[in-house]
């Protein structure tokens, strides 16, 4: 089990979800990907992107500028 | 035991594709959906960035419509390979940059190649005849059928009826009776069929699901083709064409000037890219600058930003320009008046 980290700042939905998508495919089940992201959008999009693909959403932080948002991988 | 047959549906986010895999769902076929990003996708992207559309409810449409249908999504990236089809339509442009025929001809393309690669059986699409100018035209259909080599695999649920069966439904993966024969611009079909599915909040994009389709957004993407003497683009440009004021004083260069502080806090991204104005003395917009500038060009660029100001009034306000080495000037300077910003300076 390994944790990996994902820099989609600056980009607008739906990159930021493509780029988790890819990211996870290339990741073992249990691997944990952290996700920075710029856009708030993110907050929603990707975890329905996990609930559709059985993945599973660990946390989600949001402050001013970015919301970071850590998944779980399900095999 | 009969082979399950796989579907791969083309969800836009909108209501007809997701009533066209419902079809397909409901007649036993496994679907799977697969939404195309262009760089050019309505999808989110102002709401994103404007702060005073901080309070709407955001979702992305395509992953809702894939969630009520209980499906897999695939959202591919074809950002560089949609060049192409933007900058040679083989088909021309429809009101505006919309190249919406090739754009159809090159995503049933990219389906039928999934389709293939993942062992799939045909493609769904929501289009219904008669309903879009361009790519819904009835004597069309078959040229999407024809160039995009998808053939006889390409199913359309919503108006099958009114065209000649498919595959699937010759060979009775599906039946055909079962499947509708809408037609034109009316939607209350569609609605009477999204009500008997039970499904209610879906979406209604008033303008379409493509920036290409807008007069404003088209008429910014030839204003860079124009300066830049070529028809080519990056995600980095196409993305900047939809923040800002744009304007451009001079043909060798333009200023991109937010108009709030979620554009600003968008805007700044770019600051490593793009040489820019900020204006210190009074609180006021983030400017990029995009082009080849002089001295004078960057002085008289201040004072253009000053002018979106708060100190828009005031006889001295000071800006920063900084260049794309990264090198830094404070500057005083005059906010140009708003009699000599020239209406035919905005994009």
């Amino acid at each position: 089990m390994s944790h990996y980290t994902l820099d989609a700042r600056n980009t607008l939905c739906p990159m930021p979800v493509i780029k988790t998508q890819n990211k996870i495919a290339e990741l073992q089940a249990d691997d944990t990907l952290e996700v920075t992201c710029t856009d708030p959008g993110a907050l929603s999009d990707i975890p329905a992107w996990c609930r559709i693909n059985g993945h599973l959403v660990v946390s989600m932080q949001e402050n001013d500028d970015e919301v970071i948002i850590v998944v779980q991988v399900v095999s | 035991m009969s082979t399950q047959r796989k579907a791969v549906a083309l969800i836009s986010g909108g209501l007809d594709s997701l009533l066209a895999a419902r079809l397909m769902l409901d007649q036993g076929i496994h679907v799977e959906g697969i939404n195309f990003y262009t760089g050019f996708c309505v999808e989110g992207h102002t709401h994103a960035i404007r702060k005073q559309d901080k309070a709407k409810p955001k979702r992305n449409n395509a992953l809702w419509s894939a969630e009520q249908l209980g499906i897999k999504l695939h959202i591919i990236d074809i950002i560089d390979e949609y060049k192409d089809v933007l900058i040679n339509p083989k088909h021309g442009y429809g009101a505006n940059m919309n190249p919406c025929l090739d754009c159809k001809i090159f995503m049933v393309s990219k389906a039928r190649q999934w389709m293939e690669e993942n062992g799939f059986d045909f493609i769904i699409t929501g289009e219904v005849v008669g309903q879009r100018p361009m790519s819904q035209r009835k004597n069309l259909l078959p040229v999407v059928v024809r160039e995009s080599g998808a053939i006889d695999r390409l199913v359309r649920p919503l108006c099958a009826k009114n065209l000649a069966a498919t595959l699937p439904e010759r060979e009775g993966w599906i039946d055909r009776e079962k499947l509708k024969d809408f037609s034109g611009r009316n939607r209350k079909p569609q609605m009477a069929l999204a009500a008997e599915f039970g499904f209610e909040d879906y979406a209604t994009p008033a303008g379409g699901c493509c920036f290409l389709t807008d007069k404003n957004y088209s008429d910014k993407l030839v204003d860079l083709w124009q300066a830049r003497n070529t028809k080519d683009y990056e995600l980095d440009d196409i993305m900047l064409l939809k923040v800002g004021r744009h304007l451009r004083p001079q043909p060798h260069y333009k200023l991109i000037v937010s108009r709030e502080e979620g554009e600003n806090k968008f805007l700044k991204g770019y600051k490593k890219q793009f040489p820019s104005i900020e204006i210190e003395s009074h609180s006021g917009p983030l400017t990029l600058l995009d082009g080849e500038l002089s001295e004078d060009d960057f002085l008289f660029a201040a004072r253009i930003a000053a002018r979106f100001s708060q100190g828009r009034d005031a006889d001295k306000v000071t800006a920063k320009i900084t260049r794309s080495n990264g090198d830094e000037q404070i500057v005083d300077i005059t906010p140009l008046p708003s009699s000599e910003i020239k209406d035919e300076w905005y994009i």
